[in-house]
């Protein structure tokens, strides 16, 4: 056990003093670190957003909305094939996951039937790779005359799935424009996406960004009937909804379901303020087939007024003066300088698809993360000499040498956390200490063996090489037990107990090679020099 | 230098059995009553809510204030309690009524009364009611898998015997460990499920060490009594677990005293697991192979087929 090959000695050394190099960048700061010439290792550990500060939030598309949006789709593609073949039906409604009609006459339900098939037939959705096309909607007939058009489960989760892709598309345009450092927007599961975002100073005006879906439409409002009776109880006319301002109280609007143009084709928004009255105010432009359709538009309204509305309430509505044919123009509405920031951001990055809604959110102020390194460090430190005291106090030498090894190992922790490009978290901090209270347990396995040897009568090399050799499955057991735990937090867990989990998990590994390997070469050169004969222990 | 541990003790463990035994069996049935009555203090990685730790900036935070101005808001069940310093302040709020939306409104709500000025928002963080039922869900899963992997590895390691009596072992210290969540009702959250799940590890490692020696004691030893047997195992390997216990206490008080409020009661629940799980090794699981009736001649018969051979001669 105390021999060593030439190259086996070569390899373990090599180990340590990589550790040692991988280990290095980490206590520079970034921007000399990446003055560095290439060949240096320069990679760090990136710092957890409960250190360094930051924002985690875990975002879900609502498949509700999503559901009942392409429900209401349905329904008006089903109007208006029926009338295009002049089939008169009665019930026409929403039913669950489902539109049911009733085919006035039942000697036309299946020409009915033929004529909604094109709405069944298997569509292919964008963005979505694998499955190039499924069938989202299944025609049945019941009690003779009745249609009934569901959503067939598989196309509802491809829809959410294309959702989740397209907001992660406007999600990173969103975060992007905040000028944060290196968000993180990533897919989570079926149907949820993660965003975090390290630094953030307010949480709020994030959660504002992704809160609004940002659809901006371009409406007339209807000017010929009256609102009020609408209120008292009279239905809206047809084609129009009531929708309401965002003042206090709101103001109430008849606004044709008609869409002018619509958020997807202003190709700018910037926040600026009104020349006459001060006030924050949004100019937005065209592109040039919205250009065109909004001049068009004005054209043929003037004197009328139209409404900006934004995720179904009014912004403003303003009375068309005059044609307006540059495509460009501009909202006002009761805004603040950040208001009209936030949504000028929104507008240009685009309408999500979906609603989203945080089901998680994790923040930590940039005061509290530098409270926690700072505890971190300390904690760390004093355990750290306290453990080495109590192992020199222990084994004298040896201690000192398993020392080293446990210095070694430190290294190697953080040296593969580095080249890992692992997040270090404080759990992970915690996991650390907890690894060097922990990884001379091995250290203590050995070294109570050889002292025992030692007592038998056995001679100092004897013993060692006794001590290595018996304590090694011992060692192998115990660390493959505790192994298997930190394996499982890792699947199983979530965020920072990850991080634990990945130190715990590197760490056992680095202690066997530290305190078995390591220690043994550093005893094994001690003994080649001073040929002992007696253990010092 | 230091011993903690003469060499060559012989203390009777097996002996303690019948006062470790029934202590055990006290502990563990107290444990899951204090479980039954008091339930844990479920954080609101389980139970879903709102956690907004604050700094005042100008002195002491004056907790009865704040509780009165969040109490106003009618949300509910409102926690207000210092965090670690006079200036630091830890408000928990229960999960609301009315899906996620909701709870993103409780943050709006106290900011507002609370305000701005001379308040650092140190930390917020929201859980809303799916995500904290699959917390709960995976937490559970990733304990019970813990334990039954270990069991599984051991099984395949030794004999059953000693599979069945490290995982009984260690379930004695995961259930007293909720046991002492229970009764100093400290906060239970996703933090201690990693605690458990670590009390978990070290007490394996801890049992595994001892049925080694145990393992090979036996097999050097066919004719002796078993009992007289697991003494001389322990006994060999107590200064090991003694002083592996302390080394690790060590670290784990430096966590606890300088780590910080945010950890402190994951560390605290770790020192407990330390204790619980030397103790167990100890008098739990040895004297639990007696129970379980293992033979000293059941090792000797594969003795040569044990390739890995831990500790054998």
């Amino acid at each position: 056990m105390l021999h060593f090959a030439r190259w086996k000695s070569f390899l373990i050394l090599l180990t340590v003093i990589s550790g040692v190099v991988l280990t290095i960048p980490n206590f520079f700061d970034e921007d000399s670190v990446k003055s560095w010439p290439d060949w240096v290792p320069s990679k760090q550990m990136v710092l957890g957003l409960d250190l360094q500060g930051g924002s985690h939030l875990l975002l879900q598309v609502e498949r509700d909305g999503l559901v009942k949006e392409r429900l209401e789709t349905l329904r008006g593609d089903v109007r208006n094939l029926l009338r295009e073949d002049r089939l008169r039906y009665t019930n026409l409604a929403i039913a669950k996951q489902a539109v049911q009609v009733r085919i006035t006459d039942p000697t036309k339900v299946e020409q009915a039937r033929e004529k909604l098939q094109s709405l069944a037939t298997p569509v292919s959705l964008g963005f979505v790779t694998g499955q190039s096309s499924v069938n989202e909607v299944e025609i049945t007939v019941s009690d003779g005359n009745q249609l009934r058009l569901a959503l067939t489960e598989e196309g509802i989760l491809q829809r959410i799935r294309s959702a989740v892709t397209q907001s992660i598309e406007v999600i990173t345009k969103r975060v992007n424009e905040l000028g944060t450092t290196e968000p993180t927007i990533q897919r989570e599961g079926a149907d949820r996406i993660l965003v975090q975002v390290p630094g953030l100073d307010d949480p709020e005006s994030l959660k504002a960004i992704l809160g609004s879906t940002a659809k901006l439409t371009f409406q007339m409002v209807d000017a010929t009937s009256s609102v009020q009776d609408v209120l008292n109880g009279g239905r809206p006319p047809i084609g129009t909804d009531l929708l309401y301002d965002t003042e206090d109280p709101p103001q109430p609007y008849l606004v044709e379901r008609r869409v002018l143009v619509s958020g997807e084709e202003l190709s700018d928004a910037q926040p600026a303020f009104d020349q006459r009255t001060n006030e924050p105010i949004i100019t937005f432009r065209f592109n040039t087939s919205g250009a065109r359709k909004f001049g068009r538009a004005t054209q043929e309204n003037v004197g009328r007024p139209f409404a900006i509305v934004l995720d179904g309430s009014v912004i403003s509505a303003p009375v068309i003066r005059e044609p307006i044919l540059g495509g460009s123009g501009q909202i006002s509405g009761s805004f603040t300088a950040e208001t009209a920031n936030n949504l000028a951001i929104l507008l240009r990055a685009g309408a999500l698809p979906a609603e989203l809604t945080i089901i998680e959110e994790r923040t930590v102020g940039p005061g509290l993360g530098a409270d926690s390194i700072e505890a971190g460090k300390v904690a760390g430190i004093i355990g750290a000499v306290a453990v080495v005291v109590f192992m020199i106090l222990s084994y004298g030498l040896f201690g000192v040498l398993a020392n080293t090894a446990l210095a070694a190992n430190i290294l190697l922790i953080v040296g593969t956390l580095s080249v890992l490009g692992a997040t270090l978290t404080l759990p992970g901090i915690a996991g650390i200490v907890l690894t060097i209270g922990m990884a001379v347990d091995a250290n203590v396995l050995i070294y109570e063996r050889i002292r025992e040897e030692a007592r038998i009568g056995r001679s100092a090399i004897a013993s060692i090489d006794a001590g290595f050799s018996r304590a090694l499955g011992t060692i192998l057991d115990a660390n493959i037990t505790t192994l298997i735990a930190a394996v499982i937090l890792f699947s199983l867990g979530s965020g920072p107990i990850r991080g634990f989990a990945v130190t715990l998990a590197i760490g056992i590994v680095t202690t066997v090679f530290c305190a078995f390997t390591f220690n043994r070469f550093l005893i094994a050169q001690w003994v080649r020099m001073k040929r002992p004969t007696a253990v010092p222990i | 230098m230091i011993r903690l541990i003469p060499d060559d003790t012989a203390y009777k463990f097996m002996h303690h059995r019948r006062w470790s035994f029934p202590l055990s069996a006290l502990l563990l049935v107290g444990s899951l009553v204090m479980f039954g009555i008091n339930g844990l203090n479920l954080g609101i990685d389980f139970r879903g809510g709102t956690l907004i730790e604050i700094q005042t900036t100008d002195g002491p935070a004056d907790i009865g204030n704040i509780r009165q101005a969040v109490g106003s808001l009618n949300f509910g069940d409102v926690e207000v309690q210092e965090f670690g310093s006079p200036t630091e302040v830890l408000i928990r709020v229960e999960q609301q009524d009315g899906g996620e939306t909701a709870q993103q409104n409780v943050i709006a709500k106290v900011r507002q009364v609370l305000g701005e000025d001379n308040i650092n928002y140190r930390r917020v963080e929201v859980v809303g009611p799916r995500v904290s039922g699959e917390l709960t869900r995976t937490g559970i899963i990733a304990v019970l898998s813990a334990l039954f992997a270990v069991l599984v590895y051991i099984w395949f390691r030794f004999e059953w015997q000693f599979a069945v009596g490290a995982v009984l072992a260690t379930m004695h210290d995961v259930i007293l460990t909720i046991g002492m969540f229970a009764v100093l009702q400290l906060d239970f959250n996703l933090a201690s499920i990693a605690a458990i799940l670590t009390i978990v590890g070290y007490s394996l490692n801890d049992t595994v060490v001892v049925y080694d020696r145990i393992r090979e004691t036996l097999r050097k030893y066919k004719k002796r009594p078993l009992a007289e047997l697991l003494d001389v195992a322990i006994n060999q390997t107590l200064s090991r677990t003694v002083l592996t216990s302390v080394t690790t206490l060590l670290a784990l008080g430096s966590l606890f005293f300088f780590g910080g409020e945010v950890i402190r009661s994951f560390t605290f629940a770790m020192i407990w697991g330390v204790f619980v799980g030397t103790y167990s090794s100890v008098f739990m699981a040895a004297p639990l192979l007696i129970f379980l009736k293992l033979r000293p001649q059941q090792l000797h018969d594969e003795e040569d087929g044990d390739t890995v051979g831990a500790g054998s001669v």
